[in-house]
């Protein structure tokens, strides 16, 4: 009953990813990109921490140079563009026919978009950890490689963080597409987001490196749990109850971004009219 | 009761206009003004269960808004639809999975995924058995000779075979009432004959109710029984469709060369002058009036003729007379 229930969305997600698997060339250039972009980012770490007294920091340089592979790899979970297919289908005037299947159509977009950032960040972390993790210890760079995380129990909590960082992605990503379906176009809103998610998600900085006023409001922004949530499980910088804070966190504001898109595109769908033929 | 029953549909676009060039442009920008286009003014119209209507009418006609509220993709600002007994609108879901739906100039298959591999999800968005959807797609697959296409990702398919695409993934769920916009158009002859073939057994052998629209009178011709004419967002006729062809399509032409120093006759009885071109006349006439043998006669006895040609009116000229005539040519 619950599985014939979900499984137009299952197939959805299903068939999203198994088709952006096959991009093989765009995995390999986006990772080379974030090797480099996580190399420039290590020395700036390094001589940021070589140069201040950072005795009370609150994160070693070794678990700075960790969180920066770690953010690298996980680079194309970041919600900062809509789901290019679901732009197609709003220029294109294809999106009428998402209004033509008897499913729900938020949840169909959320499945598909899910699966295209699932299958983007999978291929990539796997090259990022044997990359950094594997590769840079065996080459003698130890002090500059990913470390494990913190425990056993840190894994664990980490890797529901992570399940729960995708979803929560997609529901932003859902909410960047139908941002698009309203505006007829994707292009104004992919360059508003972009710039905002780098900085607040946690993927420029860990979050904790920034002002110490500001942590309360960084940790309670939604874009926390996307990188800088789990991030901070893997090292165990949060745990016991604390990691149960984290993920509580990124559960409400999942919750939160999925009852706002599923409202949004009920107004946008029903007015959006299909224009021309 | 019939199977869709159309009722007073009323329906008006709002459109942004501004003037031309630089001056319109910036005026613009302070003000901006609105038009409101009527594209139903209460049409209505019902179709029994198992019946095949063809729509047809100008651009602009309201054909397209008719067939969107129907799917249930476009809210009507006024008047009543019911698809077999149901609010397309009040009961969305239940509504769409009983129709199939093509829009010509839009694809529903998944532009990068493999032609099998959309037939595939769509039948997990129906939720399809699996038995039954293999009976369903192989028969497709055979019937609209999509077998090479199946492995092809759809944007690599030329017009002809996405349309067949098309269509066979508007029934893999077996609907009981299939809506097709201009699904011919821009189509080669061979794909417009596969096309016409597979919907008249649709109909025939399945008893799907199909509505249709189409400005290819071959289409309708070979498929529908019932046609309807739709103009300025009303319905200007709706008639068998051997009653529009006696209507409409029983002129005939005759070209008629004169000699060199031969006098044109200024009228013809029984037909009506449409052009003169140096010694050529252009005639048109109803067979059911006159005759083209009597007509020949009558026209060489009293002049010298060098040559004489019958042709069939082309049908696209019958038709934009017809819309003519009910002052439908879009404006």
């Amino acid at each position: 009953m619950l599985r014939e229930l979900a499984r137009p969305y299952v197939a959805a997600f299903a068939s999203r990813f198994l088709q952006m698997l096959q991009y093989r060339t765009a995995a390999l250039a986006g990772f080379a990109t974030q090797c480099w972009w996580g190399g420039i980012k290590v020395m700036v770490l390094a001589a940021f921490y070589g140069g201040a007294s950072m005795a009370a920091a609150p994160m070693s340089l070794a678990q700075a140079v960790s969180y920066t592979w770690l953010a690298q790899g996980l680079l194309a979970l970041l919600p900062w563009l809509g789901d290019p297919e679901v732009a197609l289908a709003v220029r294109t005037g294809a999106v009428a026919y998402d209004r033509l299947r008897p499913v729900d159509a938020y949840a169909l977009w959320f499945a598909r978009s899910a699966g295209w950032i699932a299958a983007r960040v999978l291929p990539r972390l796997a090259l990022m950890a044997v990359f950094a993790a594997i590769a840079l210890p065996l080459a003698g760079w130890s002090d500059w490689a990913w470390k494990p995380p913190a425990s056993a129990a840190a894994a664990v909590a980490f890797l529901a963080s992570a399940v729960l960082a995708l979803l929560l992605s997609a529901s932003m990503v859902m909410l960047l597409n139908i941002a698009a379906a309203a505006a007829l176009d994707e292009r104004g809103i992919n360059a508003l987001a972009a710039p905002v998610v780098i900085v607040f998600s946690g993927n420029l900085l860990p979050l904790v490196l920034l002002p110490d006023a500001w942590q309360t409001a960084l940790l309670l922004q939604p874009l926390a749990g996307v990188v800088d949530i789990p991030a901070r499980l893997y090292f165990g910088l949060m745990s016991g109850a604390q990691a149960l804070v984290g993920l509580g966190l990124q559960c409400f504001w999942l919750v939160a971004l999925v009852a706002l898109g599923h409202q949004a595109m009920d107004r946008t769908m029903r007015k959006l009219e299909v224009q021309g033929g | 009761m019939p199977h869709i029953l159309v009722d007073q549909l009323q329906k008006t676009y709002r459109i942004s206009e501004r003037d031309p060039g630089v001056m319109g442009a910036l005026r613009g920008l302070v003000s901006r003004r609105h038009r409101t286009v009527a594209a139903l003014s209460g049409v209505s119209f019902s179709l029994e269960r198992g019946e095949l209507l063809g729509f047809i009418g100008p651009n602009g006609a309201g054909k397209s808004t008719t067939i969107k509220i129907l799917a249930g993709i476009l809210r009507p600002d006024g008047g009543r639809v019911e698809v077999d007994g149901r609010d397309p609108f009040a009961h969305r879901e239940r509504h769409v999975a009983r129709i199939g739906v093509v829009f010509g100039q839009r694809t529903q298959l998944w532009w990068d995924l493999p032609v099998g591999d959309g037939f595939d999800l769509l039948r997990d968005i129906y939720r399809v058995d699996a038995a039954r959807y293999r009976r369903t797609r192989d028969e497709l697959v055979a019937l609209l000779h999509l077998e090479r296409v199946l492995d092809q990702p759809v944007r690599q398919l030329s017009l002809g075979q996405r349309m067949r695409a098309e269509i066979a993934a508007a029934l893999l769920h077996e609907p009981d009432i299939l809506f097709l916009d201009e699904p011919t158009l821009g189509l080669d002859a061979p794909s417009k004959l596969a096309v016409r073939d597979f919907v008249r057994r649709a109909n025939r052998e399945r008893g799907t109710t199909v509505l249709l629209t189409t400005h290819d009178m071959h289409d309708i011709e070979a498929l529908a029984r019932r046609v309807i004419v739709i103009g300025h967002g009303r319905v200007l006729a709706d008639s068998p469709v051997e009653a529009l062809r006696a209507q409409v399509m029983a002129e005939r032409r005759l070209v008629v060369d004169f000699a060199q120093d031969a006098d044109l006759p200024a009228q013809v009885a029984g037909a009506r002058v449409h052009s003169r071109d140096g010694q050529t006349l252009v005639l048109d006439f109803d067979p059911a009036v006159t005759t083209a043998p009597a007509l020949i006669a009558r026209i060489a006895a009293a002049h010298a003729v060098e040559d004489i040609r019958l042709e069939g009116l082309a049908i696209e000229a019958v038709i934009a007379r017809f819309y003519a005539m009910h002052g439908a040519a879009e404006a």
